[in-house]
């Protein structure tokens, strides 16, 4: 097989497959964001690239299954035939190259879709702390002193910086149609960042099973304009609920299908002080309430909610 | 007294589970009332429940296997009935508690009750006999091996009508399965039943270490052995690698809820990922365990069908030994979502495409086996074909989801569950299936009849398209694992589809149950008279079908690859002799089987907290064994004379037999 029949080989088993797929609403597949659309491609040039094994081993095995059937006594028939040198090293070479060029492919893209990583980017980022509890996720904004519940919203072409943690047991925050997920652990910072660049309405879940209400742990990630996301803010630094101590203890405990609301007056350090409660000092009674040591440890998130009340 | 245990432990208000609950009494009632009215009590306990012999275990691992099949396959009807109707956020018919066991237990049951005593039970089977041996090495360690799964599996059975199972999923990742959030006994319940058939696997691998490695015939080198053996030798080595953790994990697991300890925990200090980690470094291995001795299987039907010899012998050798090795350095693909760097999601994605290579080579070996061969397409050989296919997409899948920037959208999707089902029902389930119709002569006497295992081959294949084809395009739509219920309405037609398919996945079980009757009623005209249904190539189809219980009466010597074929060849096979040595044979034990009651006993005393029972069940599982320890009539000498008579017996009429299929031969007096 030469070059240019290998490389049309290659597009057109690319071309095959999206247009097998694009029959139905494929969230991963129809992405909305940067980080989605590299993870799109990278899905089918991965799956382009073993389709140049993986055809021909269909196709010879369904031949030769037919071409030496016991029936056909045209066939050769070479009974003593084991060991061919040529043969062997053809089968552990193909197999080689291919992995290497994916290989290849997947050291750079594992560095380039890194979900630490910031995104390059003019505007500056808008900084989202995510709360995953049973069964709800709490969205705070520190910049903005709002938060809401199974919710959120951001406007298009600007990164934003999710800062994930668990109150409960493990989840994962996941927006298919902008790409990567990451798991939301109690006591653990884990960070995703993303950009939307259409604007939208868009699924999101926690794709970890975490019990009983699990199925209804969903909410809307809404990507809209500037002027759009500076009305959803004021939507909620509208709402009359506090996200005070009381609200928070409130917010952990187990509950299912929670209808969507908003909370403005966030106490300062929240975020921080939801992880540090499984860390530290071992005060476990005392959520919400950090100790000042705890809450000086995050002075950033203090800063920007005192900025903004 | 009773601890945690009541009566109200017992599901009254939920009318399936009563219902399984009565269909279990009733067909138990019958089964038991059946035996006792052919007297067989007795015949069961001396010849099987109390047998140490390698087949007769392989074969009750292998029911054990198809038993736990209908109960695994029972919860996915149910699962796939469940989302097959509970879209737009319609309730279903299950509600969560109850679905959230069913979807544990479905992937504890189908991995540690069906698809290990598959595995065990075949390398039981066929491994003693493929090296020349008249048992494995520690053959009282085997029974006993056999009785702990065995517990393991009464308790999981247990749990479904006395309290609940683990609600948790099937690695019961903590935190969900500390006591905080799964306060009731189902995690309990898995914990001891994985702490008890573990044990037995890992006692297991090291029998099968040790009988591979020092029992062989003479001359049979390692670069001799048949791929089966080989690749039972590095499963079993995985497995006394692997399984230690598991234990470690699960001991963790059980010490943070019963001694209030914090492994796992979120608070003071505890941590999950160790959980993970852990549970992933025995999980990965794992896979192989169960894949390897298939990819045996897969290569003695390929060549016996062929009628050639394995291609690239020393290939798939090397190919098998590298992959026990890579699979200890890639778990961490399990959780590229965790938050690690990319250095270490490179590292690891990169090391599991790796493991493609040499499995690429096998998929290649065995297409360039059938390559000018003469290939009969009996049932065994149309599973090979059906799993080259399906697997190889399987694999596909599974090296896109070890690039860690596609698996951060496919994870935990139903990508994910369509693709480890393609490599597990397409890669063990076939090659499973595959094996019992091969071997089946040798360990009854007969072969299986054909046409309802073709049925079941194609009802299989085209239920398994059919219900895993829609989940893989289902993970693309965004849909994630273990959901009870979901609001896209758009999801539900391929729901159904794959509904659909499980039904037809269910006829084809049914097609194996309706062909072992079959068979078993047809026996007579099935009978294998020479040992030697498929025109085999390696000494176990030297031996008469069903092999006589001391499989060898003189230990062959080896000096080729595919012994028995060329002692055919060369006219050597079927040599009958004026006299035989006494042979050395293991007496019969009960032990293993009051060991795993007691341990049974302790299992189910430590779920439930009844402190008295749980030190009587250990007190009595040490002292059954050490009776065991000091008893000295372990064994016995089979006389010659009656080895003679037996030998005689089946070679005298089979040599008039082989003078007169074997054209070759006609003319010639064999032996």
């Amino acid at each position: 097989m030469n070059k240019r029949t290998f490389v049309s080989a290659l597009r057109w088993s690319c071309a095959s497959v999206a247009v097998f797929l694009s029959g139905c609403s494929l969230d991963v597949l129809a992405p909305e964001g940067d980080i989605g659309a590299q993870e799109k491609s990278l899905i089918l040039i991965a799956t382009g690239l073993m389709l140049v094994v993986v055809v021909p081993v269909i196709a010879m095995t369904l031949f030769f299954a037919w071409r030496y059937r016991a029936s056909n006594t045209k066939a050769t028939y070479a009974p003593k035939w084991s060991h061919s040198t040529a043969i062997e090293a053809v089968v552990w070479t193909i197999p080689c190259i291919i992995i290497a060029i994916l290989a290849t492919i997947t050291w750079r893209t594992t560095h380039a879709l890194d979900p630490y990583k910031p995104l390059q980017s003019q505007a500056k980022p808008i900084t989202i702390q995510a709360v995953a509890m049973d069964w709800k996720w709490l969205f705070i904004y520190p910049d903005y002193g709002v938060a809401s519940v199974n919710e959120l919203a951001f406007p298009t072409n600007v990164p934003v910086h999710f800062e994930i943690t668990s109150d409960s047991v493990m989840n994962a925050f996941f927006i298919p149609r902008l790409g990567s997920q990451i798991y939301a652990m109690a006591g653990m910072d884990t960070q995703l960042n993303l950009i939307a660049n259409e604007p939208g309405s868009y699924a999101g879940l926690s794709s970890n099973y975490s019990g009983q209400g699990f199925s209804d742990m969903h909410f809307t990630a809404i990507a809209t304009s500037q002027q759009g996301f500076a009305d959803w803010v004021n939507k909620a630094k509208a709402s009359s609920a506090n996200l005070d101590d009381q609200a928070y203890h409130t917010l952990t405990q187990p509950s299912e299908k929670v209808p969507v609301s908003y909370y403005t007056n966030i106490k300062p350090g929240l975020f921080g002080s939801i992880i540090n409660q499984y860390m530290g000092d071992m005060s476990m009674d005392k959520i919400g309430t950090p100790s000042p040591a705890q809450a000086s440890a995050i002075p950033s998130h203090n800063d920007h909610a005192k900025a903004s009340e | 007294m009773f601890g945690k245990l009541s009566l109200s432990a017992i599901p009254y208000n939920e009318p399936i589970i009563m219902g399984t609950l009565l269909m279990v009494c009733l067909a138990g009632a019958a089964l038991l009332g059946w035996v006792t009215y052919q007297r067989k009590w007795g015949y069961l306990w001396t010849e099987w429940f109390t047998s140490v012999d390698h087949k007769r275990i392989g074969v009750m691992y292998v029911i054990m296997a198809l038993v736990m099949l209908l109960r695994g396959f029972a919860d996915a009807i149910m699962m796939r009935a469940q989302q097959a109707i509970a879209a737009s956020d319609a309730a279903g018919y299950l509600p969560p508690h109850h679905y959230d066991q069913i979807f544990s237990a479905h992937g504890v049951i189908m991995i540690f009750f069906v698809a290990m005593p598959f595995v065990v039970g075949l390398m039981n089977l066929v491994v003693p006999l493929q090296i020349g041996a008249r048992d494995v090495a520690y053959p009282f360690l085997n029974s006993l091996s056999y009785w702990l799964t065995a517990s393991g599996v009464v308790l999981v059975m247990l749990s479904m009508f006395v309290g609940d199972f683990a609600a948790t999923g099937w690695l019961a990742y903590p935190p969900l399965s500390e006591l905080k959030f799964s306060p009731t006994v189902g995690v309990d319940y898995y914990i001891w039943a994985l702490q008890l058939s573990g044990l037995g696997t890992t006692l297991s691998g090291i029998n099968f270490v040790v009988t591979i490695l020092r029992m062989r015939a003479p001359g049979m080198t390692l670069m001799k052995m048949p791929v089966f053996t080989w690749t039972a030798l590095v499963t079993n080595i995985l497995i006394v690698a692997a399984f230690p953790v598991l234990t470690v994990a699960l001991a963790l697991l059980a010490a943070d809820r019963y001694l209030d300890m914090h492994f796992f925990t979120n608070e003071l200090g505890g941590n999950a990922m160790l959980y993970i980690n852990l549970i992933w470094i025995w999980g990965h291995p794992e896979v192989y365990i169960l894949i390897l001795p298939c990819f045996g299987v897969f290569s003695e039907i390929v060549s016996t069908f062929s009628g050639k010899p394995l291609f690239g012998y020393k290939s798939m050798v090397y190919a098998t030994a590298g992959i026990g090795v890579l699979s200890f350095v890639v778990w961490l693909h399990h959780f590229f979502t965790m938050g690690s760097g990319a250095d270490v999601n490179a590292f690891f994605g990169i090391s599991t495409m790796i493991i493609s290579i040499p499995t690429g080579v096998k998929l290649f070996n065995w297409l360039f086996t059938m390559y000018r061969g003469r290939i009969r397409f009996t049932v065994p050989m149309l599973w090979t074909v059906g799993f080259m296919v399906t697997f190889t997409i399987g694999g596909m899948t599974g090296v896109l989801m070890a690039v860690p920037g596609a698996d951060f959208v496919l994870h935990n999707s139903l990508f994910l569950i369509a693709h480890f089902h393609n490599v597990i029902i397409g890669g063990v389930i076939f090659g499973c299936m595959a094996a019992i119709n091969y071997w089946f002569p040798k360990a009854f006497g007969f072969k299986l009849e054909e046409r309802f295992g073709r049925y079941s081959f194609w009802c299989w294949l085209v239920g398994f398209y059919m219900a895993f084809m829609p989940l893989y395009v289902l993970g693309l739509m965004g849909m994630t694992r273990r959901m009870n219920h979901y609001a896209n309405p758009a999801w539900q037609p391929y729901l159904i589809v794959a509904a659909v398919g499980a039904g037809i996945i269910a006829l084809g079980i049914g097609f194996t149950i309706l062909q072992i009757a079959v068979s078993i009623r047809n026996r007579a005209e099935n009978r294998d008279l020479t040992g030697d249904p498929w025109g085999g190539r390696t000494l176990e189809w030297s031996t008469s079908s069903p092999a006589p219980f001391y499989n060898f009466a003189v230990v062959p010597q080896i000096e080729e690859l595919d012994q028995f074929q060329a002692d055919k060849e060369h006219k050597r096979a079927y040599k009958l002799q004026s006299q035989y040595a006494d042979i050395h044979m293991p007496r019969n034990t009960g032990v293993g089987v009051f060991m795993a009651a007691f341990g049974t006993v302790l299992g189910f005393a430590m779920v439930w907290h009844i402190w008295w029972l749980a030190i009587f069940g250990l007190v009595g599982m040490v002292s059954s064994f050490i009776s065991r320890a000091y008893d000295t009539d372990v064994d016995y000498y089979v006389p010659g004379a009656e080895v003679l008579k037996t030998e005689r017996a089946r070679l005298v009429p089979l040599q008039k037999l082989v003078d007169h299929v074997d054209p070759a031969s006609a003319g010639q007096k064999v032996a």
